[in-house]
């Protein structure tokens, strides 16, 4: 199985007050922010591995993970981060950040689709900067292939994935037919969420996404990584979305303290009115 | 600021540092405060670091490390501690880092090839057994006895204040073998399990809590004579050799923890109140969080100066002794004046800063107290 997964790097969440706006509020200042993956991002490459081995060898590959970002330079970092933890081959469309949007990308990895020709496109079911959500749905619909958004669990079958989605209330499984897209949720990790066909179904992965050692992390240098020019993916760069506006979140009053939870009942219904 | 990392550092060395501080945060920092408080931390922490790569780090593949230096090595234990704020944890993992150097060193193949791969996949624990009851600074005179019958030794003595000794598996000690004065000494593995081998007790003591500090006891304790490393009573060079390189890691220890109250005294400045303003508002504060970060940055240079002096080859045994002083001063000063920002919370068992005061009184003390790096300065000054 060959496998494209789609990363992208974000402001890290745990910094997020370093995130600032100027007084005209037309851009964020990215300046002094540190960069992280996209953590759902980082979820789908670890379904990716896990699709692509017999989780009781993880040592030994059993089909390819590409990973391509979109980025300047310096995301070469975060793809080299990705070959460490164990894909095979990396991209990087060079672009700028702020000439980008999900409409752009979708039809600019459409175009990397098909010449790399993945069984299946694997990301983050959004990006937690923008938290736009859309960039899978529509290169799904681009592709014309099977989708499938929210991954919860994916077991591999022959020719195609049965992938389970958390819903309201329940669990919902489809099947996709092979190539398809999938984007994922932050449960994917969990230890018995991925199986390939060679994986046993008693194994049992540790929790989250793996670790990369030294020698990984020494190997990742070597490993392919090829630039490749926005402009060759979609000579069409006009963006759909435009910013008009950014504001940071107005500050959080003092809470108070109640005395007992009758009080507590009390101020929920007659002040905060949510019962 | 005080954690930028060194200009020796590659872009493979900040990816380490990244996983670590991912593994820290995420297996570590939860149960820090209760394991302190516990004055453990579960085994099987041992064998999720070994598969997160973390224990190999600084050893040969061939032994079942992952490669690397001691620049690596410092990074590692610097993101473990401050990604998983327990110092008694990070240590307690981390005894093998002084305990399986000599036999690296100066071991056969078929010792490395014995010894090295369970540690380094967590299965066993190593500890290193120098001090003894009697004294810790004037290693030359220990006392621990190990005479020669047939082909064993018989060791009669005791070691005291040794990390992971409580639970170690084997324990790289230092034994008398020929006559008085450094050159009677020998290194002997001892493995757990030997008759006449065992723990006296479990020591409670002021900070590093999590990690067990155990007296030792060899009463008639027979090791086969296959267990000595090296050549007999040529012992005291490696333990010699090794002290550098621990200086090198404690120093580094140091300048985790100083960065660890440094932050949360910064965290804390911006959140505390007085005087109808957050208490960062006072100059004499702020000159105080300047004073520690100063401190730091010139403790974490001179530590990096050396370990790439180090690792290109040349000695640094002054320097090392140098290094460890300034770090274990900035740190002792970084936690007091941590404390002090924290006011009555910095002097409550609850409060990170409190514990790490207590953890920093170590490091002036293990590993060689500032005393006798002074000793080994001066040496090497040639006065
Ligand atoms: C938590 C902890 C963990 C430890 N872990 C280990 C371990 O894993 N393995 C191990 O082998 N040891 C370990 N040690 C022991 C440590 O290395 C010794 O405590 C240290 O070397 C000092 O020895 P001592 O305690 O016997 O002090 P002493 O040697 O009795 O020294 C007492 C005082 O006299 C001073 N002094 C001694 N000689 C001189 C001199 N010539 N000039 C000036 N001043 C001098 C010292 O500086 C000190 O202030 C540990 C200690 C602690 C507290």
């Amino acid at each position: 199985m060959k496998i494209l997964v789609a990363l992208k790097r974000v402001a890290d969440p745990d910094n997020a007050n370093k995130v600032k706006i100027p007084a005209s509020g037309e851009k964020i200042d990215t300046t002094g922010l540190e960069w992280k993956p996209n953590p759902f991002d980082e979820y789908a490459l670890e379904a990716a591995l896990r699709l692509t081995e017999n989780g009781t060898q993880p040592k030994v590959r059993a089909g390819e993970v590409v990973v391509v970002t979109f980025g300047p330079k310096e995301t070469e970092t975060t793809l080299r981060a990705a070959l460490a933890t164990g894909a095979d081959r990396a991209i990087r469309v060079d672009a700028s950040d702020d000439k980008l949007d999900g409409d752009l990308v979708a039809r600019a990895l459409k175009a990397l689709v098909e010449k790399e020709k993945p069984d299946v496109v694997l990301m983050g079911k959004q990006a937690v900067d923008g938290d736009s959500n859309q960039v899978g749905q529509i290169l799904a619909e681009l592709l014309d292939w099977p989708m499938a958004t929210f991954a919860a669990t994916i077991r591999e079958e022959a020719g195609a994935l049965l992938v389970g989605r958390e819903v309201d209330g329940g669990v919902s499984t489809l099947r996709v037919k092979l190539p398809a897209v999938v984007t994922v949720d932050l449960r994917i990790v969990a230890p018995t969420s991925v199986y390939s066909t060679k994986t046993p179904s008693t194994h049992k992965y540790n929790d989250g996404v793996r670790f990369a050692a030294l020698p990984a992390i020494m190997a990742a240098k070597k490993k392919p990584l090829v630039e490749v020019k926005l402009a060759d993916l979609a000579p069409d760069q006009a963006l759909k979305v435009s910013y008009h506006g950014f504001a940071a979140p107005p500050a959080r009053k003092a809470g108070i303290k109640v005395k007992d939870v009758s009080e507590l009942v009390s101020k929920l219904k007659n002040e905060a009115k949510v019962l | 600021m005080t954690s930028l990392p060194s200009l020796h550092e590659t872009p493979e060395h900040a990816r380490l540092r990244d996983e670590i501080r991912r593994f820290a945060r995420r297996e570590i920092a939860p149960f820090a405060h209760a394991w302190e408080e516990a004055n453990e931390f579960p085994r099987e922490l041992y064998e999720k670091a070994a598969r997160a790569g973390m224990l190999g780090v600084g050893y040969p593949e061939a032994y079942g490390g992952s490669g690397g230096d001691l620049s690596h090595m410092i990074a590692a234990t610097e993101e473990l501690i401050v990604g998983g704020t327990s110092v008694g944890t990070a240590v307690g993992l981390g005894s093998h880092a002084i305990a399986l150097p000599p036999i690296l060193n100066f071991g056969t193949e078929e010792q490395k090839k014995r010894f090295l791969p369970p540690v380094l996949a967590g299965e066993k624990i190593a500890a290193l057994a120098i001090t003894e009851p009697g004294g810790g600074s004037d290693v030359a005179s220990l006392q621990t006895r190990a005479v020669k019958d047939g082909d064993h030794y018989v060791v009669t003595g005791a070691k005291t204040f040794i990390t992971s000794g409580c639970r170690a598996d084997f324990v790289t000690t230092a034994v008398r073998t020929g006559g008085e004065g450094h050159g009677g000494i020998s290194l002997l593995v001892i493995e757990r399990g030997t008759p006449g081998f065992s723990v006296g007790k479990k020591l409670a003591k002021m900070g590093w809590w999590a990690s067990d500090t155990a007296e030792l006891v060899f009463d008639g304790c027979r090791v086969p004579r296959e267990n000595l490393i090296g050549e007999e009573n040529t012992g005291f060079i490696p333990i010699m050799t090794n002290f550098a390189v621990e200086r090198l890691l404690l120093a580094g220890n140091c300048v985790a923890i100083a960065s660890l109250a440094y932050d949360e005294a910064v965290r804390y400045a911006r959140e505390r109140r007085a005087f109808g303003k957050p208490i960062m508002g006072f100059q004499v504060l702020r000159h105080k969080l300047a004073d520690m970060a100063t401190r730091i940055a010139a403790a974490r240079a001179l530590m990096n100066d050396v370990i790439a002096r180090h690792l290109r080859g040349d000695m640094v045994t002054g320097l090392a002794a140098m290094a460890k002083n300034t770090a274990t001063d900035a740190c002792s000063f970084v936690c007091d004046e941590a404390v002090q920002i924290f006011g009555g919370h910095g002097y409550m068992r609850e409060t990170l800063v409190e514990r790490l005061y207590r953890d920093a009184r170590l490091y002036p003390i293990g590993g060689g107290t500032r005393g006798i790096m002074n000793e080994i300065i001066c040496k090497t000054e040639g006065y």
